[in-house]
Parts: C-alpha cells; sequence; structure tokens
C-alpha cells in the first residue's frame, strides 16, 4: 500500500558541542511522494532531526553519534550538505532565513547554483516557481529583507525547489505567520506534492495545520519519538491532543 | 583656494591608495566573519613574487598572470590548510590563525626572494601634472583610476555572475548559503584569491612608490582606521574611507599641522577612527554592529 521510503531515518543521536544531547534514538520513514509531519513542542527535538537529515547540524557544532540516514537506500549520514543537495534532499531553515540583502530573484537563483543547470534550464525552473508563487514575481525585484513574513516564507520554499528537490525537509512553515497565509502556504506545498511528486518531511508546532495536510505523522518529547501513525489516527486520539499537541487544537 | 584645492585632492587621491588595501579585508569579511590580519603579508608576498619574476626576465603581463595564478593557488592552499579545520570555531580563533598565517607568509616571502628592498617600476611617471591652476601627481591619478577600475571590476563579479550571486548570499547568511547546497570551502577560496588579487594590485603600487620591502606588510594598518571610517562589510564604504582619511590626512597636515609642531600624518586617521568609533561603531557603510578585534 505505502510506497517505498525515500528516506529512512534510523534510530539516529544527535549531540550538540560533544555535551548536549538534543535527539537520542529517533527513527522515522518518508515514503515517496507523501508528506509527514514532525510534531512537538518546542526542543522536543524536531529541528536538529531535520538538521541532522540535511547534514546541516555539522554547521552548528553538532554531530550525528549514532545511528544512519538513508535516502534512496544509500548511507548519507556523513554526506556534506551540497552533495545532498544536488542529490535532491534540500531543506527550507526554521525562521525562512532569506538573503535579506538580495532581490527576491536573486535569493531564487540562488537556490539553482548547486545544481550547475544551464541558464534556460534555470530560466524555465524560475518560471515554474512562479506559476505556484504568484507574489513572488511581482516582488521579484525588492530586496527579500523587504517583503512580509508570508512572502519570505514563500520565497525560501521556492528557494529550496529551484534545486529540484525530490525531499524537502520543511522547518516550521507556520512560524508567526497569518492563519490564512499559513493556508496558504500549507495549499501550495500540497499541490507541489500532488503534482510535483515533491516529497515533505515537515516539523511544525502547529499540529493541527500539519495534521490536516500530512499522510502520515511523528510525535517527538524530549528528542525521542512517543507517538506515531497516520494523520488521520493521530487526530482521532484525544489523549495525544491533550498531551502534545497543545488544547487550541481539540477545538 | 588654489593651495587647499591642491591640497585637498592630493589628499583624496592618496586616499585611494588606502582605499585599496581596504577592499582586501572587506571582502573577506564579508564572506567568513574574519578579520584578516595577514592581508598585508599577502600583499607582500604578492608584490615580491611579481617582481622577483620581473627580475627574471619575465614580461609585465607574463610576470602578472604567474602571480596571480600563485595567488589563487595560495588561496586554495590557505582554505585547506588553516580555515577548513577550523571552521565554526570563533572569530577570534580564526583571526589569531590569520596572525599566524601572516608571519608564515613574510617569513616564506623573504626565504624565497630575499629581504632586501627592491624597485618596483610600472612605468608611470611621477612628474606633477596641470590641470587647470590646480597639480596633481600622475602617479596618484593613475592609482586612483586602478582603484576605480577594481571597484568597477568587483561590481559587476558581484553583481552580475552566479559566483557574485553565491558570495552575496553567503556574506547575508551562511547558514541559509549551507542549506541551499553553496560550497562554503569553494566560495571561501575563491574569496581569499579575489582578495589575494585585490592586494596584489594595492601592493604593486604602494611598491612602486615606497619599494617593495618588507614595510610594505605594514600598510595595513593604515587600513584599519579606513575601515573602522568606512564600515567592514562595505566596498563602497572602504572607498569613501579611504578617502576621508587621505583627505583629512593631508588637509590636517597642512592647516593644523604648524599650530602644534606638525606630523599629523602618521597619527591623525587613528584619531579619526577612535571619533567615529565614538559616534558611529558600524562605520558609514556598515550593516551591523561588528565585534571588532
Amino acid at each position: 500500500m505505502t510506497p517505498p521510503p525515500i528516506l529512512q531515518v534510523d534510530n539516529i543521536e544527535v549531540v550538540y558541542e560533544q555535551v548536549i544531547l538534543a535527539v537520542h534514538g529517533v527513527s522515522l520513514s518518508l515514503a515517496e511522494g507523501q508528506i509527514v509531519a514532525l510534531l512537538g513542542a518546542n526542543g522536543a527535538g524536531k529541528s536538529s532531526t531535520l538538521k541532522a537529515i540535511s547534514a546541516l547540524v555539522g554547521a552548528e557544532r553538532g554531530e550525528v553519534v549514532a545511528g544512519r540516514v538513508l535516502y534512496r537506500d544509500e548511507d548519507v549520514t556523513r554526506t556534506a550538505p551540497d552533495v545532498l543537495v544536488r542529490g535532491g534532499l534540500v531543506q527550507v531553515l526554521e525562521g525562512r532565513h532569506c538573503f535579506g540583502h538580495l532581490s527576491v530573484e536573486e535569493n531564487l537563483l540562488a537556490g539553482a547554483l548547486a545544481g550547475r543547470a544551464s541558464r534556460a534550464a534555470v530560466q524555465g525552473e524560475l518560471e515554474r516557481i512562479y506559476r505556484y508563487f504568484p507574489r513572488l514575481k511581482e516582488r521579484r525585484r525588492s530586496l527579500a529583507g523587504y517583503t512580509s513574513g508570508g512572502e519570505q516564507q514563500m520565497l525560501a520554499i521556492g528557494r529550496a525547489l529551484m534545486a529540484q528537490p525530490r525531499v524537502v525537509l520543511l522547518d516550521e512553515p507556520s512560524m508567526g505567520l497569518a492563519p490564512l497565509i499559513v493556508d496558504e502556504i500549507f495549499d501550495i506545498v500540497a499541490r507541489l506534492n500532488v503534482e510535483q511528486g515533491v516529497s515533505f518531511l515537515l516539523a511544525e508546532q502547529n499540529a493541527s495545520v500539519a495534521l490536516r495536510h500530512a499522510n502520515h505523522a511523528y510525535i517527538l518529547e524530549s528528542g525521542r519519538v512517543v507517538a506515531h501513525g497516520t494523520a488521520e489516527a493521530l487526530s482521532a486520539r484525544s489523549d495525544i491532543h491533550e498531551l502534545y499537541l497543545g488544547a487550541g487544537v481539540a477545538a | 583656494m588654489i593651495f587647499f584645492l591642491e591640497t585637498l585632492i592630493g589628499g583624496l587621491l592618496a586616499g585611494t591608495m588606502y582605499s585599496l588595501v581596504a577592499i582586501g579585508f572587506v571582502l573577506i569579511f564579508k564572506a567568513s566573519g574574519v578579520f584578516n590580519f595577514a592581508q598585508g603579508a599577502m600583499l607582500l608576498f604578492s608584490a615580491l613574487t611579481f617582481v622577483s619574476l620581473q627580475e627574471h626576465g619575465i614580461p609585465f603581463l607574463q610576470s602578472l598572470l604567474l602571480t596571480v595564478v600563485v595567488i589563487v593557488i595560495g588561496a586554495v592552499a590557505i582554505e585547506r590548510a588553516v580555515l577548513r579545520p577550523l571552521m565554526n570555531r570563533s572569530q577570534i580563533t580564526l583571526f589569531m590563525a590569520t596572525l599566524g598565517l601572516s608571519f608564515i607568509l613574510e617569513g616564506l616571502a623573504q626565504g624565497l626572494m630575499g629581504a632586501e628592498v627592491r624597485a618596483l617600476d610600472l612605468g608611470i611617471e611621477d612628474t606633477p601634472l596641470m590641470l587647470g591652476e590646480v597639480m596633481v601627481s600622475q602617479f596618484d591619478l593613475v592609482a586612483a583610476s586602478t582603484a576605480a577600475v577594481l571597484v568597477t571590476v568587483l561590481a559587476l563579479l558581484f553583481n552580475k555572475t552566479h559566483i557574485g550571486i553565491s558570495l552575496r548570499a553567503v556574506a547575508d547568511d551562511t547558514r541559509a548559503a549551507l542549506s541551499i547546497g553553496i560550497n562554503l570551502n569553494r566560495i571561501w577560496q575563491i574569496v581569499w584569491a579575489v582578495a589575494g588579487c585585490a592586494g596584489l594590485v594595492a601592493g604593486l603600487l604602494w611598491g612602486a612608490r615606497q619599494g617593495v620591502q618588507f614595510s610594505l606588510s605594514l600598510v595595513v594598518l593604515k587600513a584599519l582606521p579606513v575601515l573602522i571610517i568606512g564600515g567592514f562589510t562595505s566596498i563602497g564604504g572602504a572607498i569613501v574611507g579611504g578617502l576621508i582619511v587621505g583627505a583629512a590626512e593631508n588637509l590636517a597636515e597642512v592647516y593644523v599641522g604648524p599650530s602644534i609642531g606638525g606630523g599629523i600624518t602618521p597619527w591623525f586617521a587613528y584619531f579619526l577612527a577612535l571619533v567615529f568609533l565614538h559616534v558611529r561603531p558600524a562605520g558609514l557603510f556598515g550593516e551591523r554592529a561588528i565585534e571588532r578585534v
């Protein structure tokens, strides 16, 4: 029934500064073409798990000390981030991290640099992104730093898509955004998933929105997976709502 | 009035010589947040390499190209041996590493190419030129034009090329650049090579003026006030800072100097920088508060 996993995380442990254990043995799997949500409170280890997969923990003096990450059946636990991006695995960082002093279009172009595609191919890619995010096209000449939070989140996603990824790790896309904008962004993510076949692993504190769009979800607490299952099953469990997903969700 | 203009213009033109040195710092600081103390040693090393090649009878253009090749190899080697192992360390660690690097480069330069003063003739006549009634140094004019060309080339590189976009992306947000697959190590190699080439241009002009010798590596000390005034993160700031320092030095020497016994030039730039640190610590064009070393 479920397609084969494109990304598999086997019992990883992540340690920062050689002492701070942020992830204790998380395992999860993302099937090709699916959206999987990683839920949990602040500090539960969602971001660290994503950064362990994308190899960005290294830039924060972190390290995967145990377990392994399989991408397309290949062990990529020690693979450099730029190699992963060329292989089709890109992360959209928490807090968007657009290049504020670059124009919107330059931000998108930067996303295509790792791929070494031809200028014509990059142009085509740019048009594709603008079809999904028409707002970005309107603001293409503005400096990214002067765009709104929602536009920046779209830009961060669009920039990641410029590398033509198969898997996008999306960290807190709803953070600090108005509910309407959050819906708009999640709708685009769902369309990208269906129309382009991009698989998403997304970390979210906003569990209700995430569960509406995800096929499958994992709930993290203190660096461990405490529950997982299909989105419907998890949404139906009232104990989970109360314990991990916040009271607001039940309403 | 004419005398005032001559003083001012002479100062401004001389200031572009400071700007040339400061640009190398800005490039590396922007891309990696490292204050590269070795910029002066790089400048000395590249100028010495060029002069030595010339002495072996290699024509100007070939010497220049060969020196650039040496700079590129040096930049890659520095990235591999010094920067990569220290990635993610604190700024002060990297600063100390460049401090060590400057001694290694100076030692290498003198060990390989000798410590005596070498004359460097770029074929620029240093006869004064009359622009209307104002007398201007021809050498300073050439230096200023070179600075203008260098800034134009850098602006084109930064704004019109893919490498430029990745350089600016890294300068803007290193982590985000990493997340979209920009190879930081390669960017650092490119930036050090470009900064080395900017250093070569500065080294040749300074070398032509005062001879290629050990003290050439000390011109970096003159770049410090320029950077503090202009801001560490802006090439435009390096230019404006250089102009301000050059003009202020000249004017102060001529108009204030006599009343306090002269000898203002060596310290006036630092005094000016100190004033700026109180009034505008990020410099005129600085993007943000910067940890200074």
